[in-house]
């Protein structure tokens, strides 16, 4: 089953005008984790929003199942849809809301009941099945929300940012679920998101946007690790990684990136075209990457500035090369503010930007 | 417990506790009669004042005979309680022509008031509704039109429907009037629905059309069952606004149509015979007397869709 699922060809959508999505083009595999990431205000609830079927698309075209939808009712389109503020509608029971839409479409009674019962039992609400929504805490109603995309047993199901009214705690306790749901039905889902752990927890693949367009779109760790562009760089990881502004140098027939007088060796970086000398390019090392105190090829003198002990993590924030750099290390070992350290970095793992398109080299 | 007590040097917690339970305690008092409550009840209990007075007097007026009335003691309680005017207003007062009393204007008004509310809100809601929900092509257009309406002067456009009336043959006749007070109240009635609808969350909306709700099932299931006291606000304004409406009512009916305000100008202003002030009061609380009734069975409602209309919207 290689079909895609959903598919958005060369879509663009203006408000007036204002042009929030151009020429957008993505493909959805059959039974996929999509999570669109991005900052706010980037078009991602518009893009789901023209996938639904809630927004009519200025240009282009949406298939879902290979069908053409583009001109099709939200109700027609095989969608169902989970909404950052649950949606329930507050008149109606847990049941009703569960049953509303079956009930428009005329479905038989029996059916309708069958297909409640089945949602409440995956979500575990049958308890709540008689209650209003203003009776529910907000983790409750979300399941209620989610049930009610399920009823419609469809093969696309549309989240946007489900979590992100929710306490830390339920958060988590949530996204579990819904990644156990995925993996029981096993149907699609474009999950819209502007947390990054979320993304990076649940999707198969993730598609970061900003300002309208896609600007990466592949599994986690490529994303973490093999960052396409600056943007997507920053976006992901917290702390976010660390950019060094520099030039290309050949020194003895090595490649090094000079920072400030400080150069970088750079024969472990795995370049995917040739790295010119005199190229101004940004140096990205994840905190993680550095090592302190450790052998290592190239050692590079630098002074803790402060230390944040974050219980299995502690973070350190030095001074290097003129800049501030952040390193991640295990909580045990403890820096006091001022120490002189020794670090040494894994280039296999770093990204270098070309500073004026910002792309990967 | 004692014994921890002791533990921790008893004698100088023994001490604190005394000084501590000597300081202020509980609810701090507040004497009934500090200047402050002076002046706030007192202004208030001014005010009531004020505002009743009127309605003191017209009260026992209408409950006193004719020669009581004359003796001038406008605030004197009645001597002797008579009911005699409050019939006489309701069933046999004289208002030009005729002199069956208010009652036939009574359900003149009736007759005009329900349906004008029921159709002019019944409308407007679904105008405010797709204007909210259903962004059509030159919905603002519409919606700013409608807006402008609501400035014009209502005696601009008094004479125009008159022809207008006149030539559908409905010049004269109760469905004219309540055309008329239907297409007036659109305006401010649409603009309330309109940004009532507007506040509800738009999701709400969204989730029920993926559930493939349309227009109307979302309209009577989903925004109807949301919006009691948004639309117990427009029937108030609709039922006292129409009730009490004199200018529409005398220009656009008959006098065997006149509704309940027109005729108490008549009976009020008559000029033949004596002037029997109470029987008059009596005509005036009588026609006062729905709009009150209105307000104070669903005053709590009222306030609370004003409140919802004006925080949300
Ligand atoms: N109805 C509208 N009219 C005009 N502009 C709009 C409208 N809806 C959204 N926009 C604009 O489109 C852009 C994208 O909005 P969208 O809601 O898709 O962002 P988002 O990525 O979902 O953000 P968030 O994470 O805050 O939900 C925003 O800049 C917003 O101002
Ligand atoms: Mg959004």
């Amino acid at each position: 089953m290689t079909i895609n699922s959903v598919s958005v060809r060369d879509l663009s959508l203006s408000f007036g005008a204002v042009t929030v999505l151009e020429t957008l083009n993505l493909d959805v595999k059959d039974g996929e984790f999509l999570v669109l990431l991005g900052s706010s205000g980037c078009g991602k609830s518009t893009l789901l929003n023209c996938i639904a079927g809630l927004l009519d698309v200025s240009e282009g075209q949406i298939f879902i199942k290979d069908k053409n939808v583009t001109w099709e009712e939200p109700k027609d389109r095989g969608i169902g849809m989970v909404f950052q503020s649950y949606a329930l509608y507050p008149q109606m029971t847990v049941e009703g809301n569960l049953s509303f839409g079956l009930k428009v479409a005329k479905l038989p009674q029996a059916e309708i009941d069958k297909r409640v019962a089945r949602a409440s039992e995956i979500l575990q609400i049958q308890p709540l099945l008689k209650r209003k929504p203003s009776e529910l805490s907000g983790g409750q109603r979300q399941r209620v929300a989610i049930g009610r995309a399920l009823v419609r047993d469809v093969d696309v199901f549309l989240f946007d940012e489900p979590l992100s009214n929710l306490d830390a705690k339920l958060r988590s306790e949530l996204r579990v679920e819904i990644k156990r749901l995925h993996q029981s039905l096993k149907n699609t889902m474009i999950y819209v998101t502007h947390d990054q752990i979320e993304a990076l927890t649940l999707a198969d693949r993730i598609a970061v946007m900003k300002s309208g367009v896609i600007q990466q779109l592949a599994d986690p760790m490529t994303i973490y690790n093999m960052p396409e562009n600056l943007f997507v760089a920053g976006f992901i990881g917290s702390p976010s990684m660390n950019f060094f502004r520099g030039e290309i140098k050949d020194k003895g027939g090595r490649k090094v990136i000079e920072i400030n007088g400080v150069d970088f060796a750079m024969d472990a970086y795995p370049a995917r075209g040739p790295m010119e000398a005199g190229r101004k390019v940004v140096l990205g090392v994840r905190p993680e990457h550095v090592k302190v105190d450790e052998p290592g090829e190239e050692i590079h003198d630098a002074i803790v500035d402060i230390e944040e002990p974050m219980g299995a993590d502690n973070l350190l924030w030095l001074k290097l090369a003129g800049q501030t750099i952040s390193v991640r290390i295990a909580g045990a070992r403890r820096y006091a503010p001022g120490r002189a350290v020794k670090l040494s970095f894994d280039m296999s793992m770093a990204s270098v930007f070309d500073a004026v398109t910002e792309n990967r080299v | 417990m004692a014994e921890v007590v002791t533990l921790n040097n008893p004698s100088a917690k023994a001490g604190t506790v005394t000084k501590l339970a000597a300081g202020p305690k509980g609810k701090k008092p507040r004497p009934m009669l500090s200047p402050r409550n002076i002046m706030i009840y007192g202004a208030l209990i001014f005010a009531a004042a004020y505002y009743l007075l009127p309605l003191y007097v017209m009260v026992v007026t209408s409950l006193k005979g004719m020669p009581e009335v004359r003796l001038g003691n406008i605030f004197s309680p009645p001597l002797e309680i008579t009911f005699e005017p409050w019939v006489k207003a309701w069933s046999s007062a004289c208002t030009g022509l005729n002199c069956d009393g208010l009652s036939r204007g009574f359900w003149n008004s009736v007759r005009i008031t329900i349906p004008s509310t029921i159709v002019s809100i019944a409308i407007a809601s679904i105008n405010g509704y797709a204007l909210a929900n259903w962004r059509f092509k030159g919905a603002d257009l519409f919606f700013t039109i409608l807006i402008v309406g609501a400035f014009i002067p209502y005696q601009v456009m008094i004479y125009p429907i008159v022809i207008v009336l006149r030539e559908m043959g409905l010049y004269g006749s109760l469905t004219g009037l309540i055309i008329v007070h239907s297409i007036f109240g659109m305006p401010i009635l649409t603009l309330l629905f309109r940004n009532y609808f507007s506040s509800l969350p738009e999701e709400l909306f969204k989730a029920a059309r993926v559930d493939g709700a349309g227009f109307w099932t979302i309209y009577f299931k989903i925004m109807l069952p949301m919006s009691l006291p948004i639309f117990v606000v427009a029937m108030i304004l609709q039922i006292t606004g129409i009730w009490n409406d004199f200018l529409l009512g005398v220009v656009f009916t008959r006098p065997e149509y006149y509704p309940m305000t027109v005729q108490l100008n008549n009976i009020v202003n008559s000029v033949q015979g004596v002037k029997e002030y109470n029987v008059n009061m009596a005509a005036t609380i009588l026609t006062g007397a729905v709009p009150l009734i209105v307000y104070f069975v669903s005053g709590r409602l009222f306030v609370r869709g004003i409140a919802a209309g004006a925080v949300k919207g």
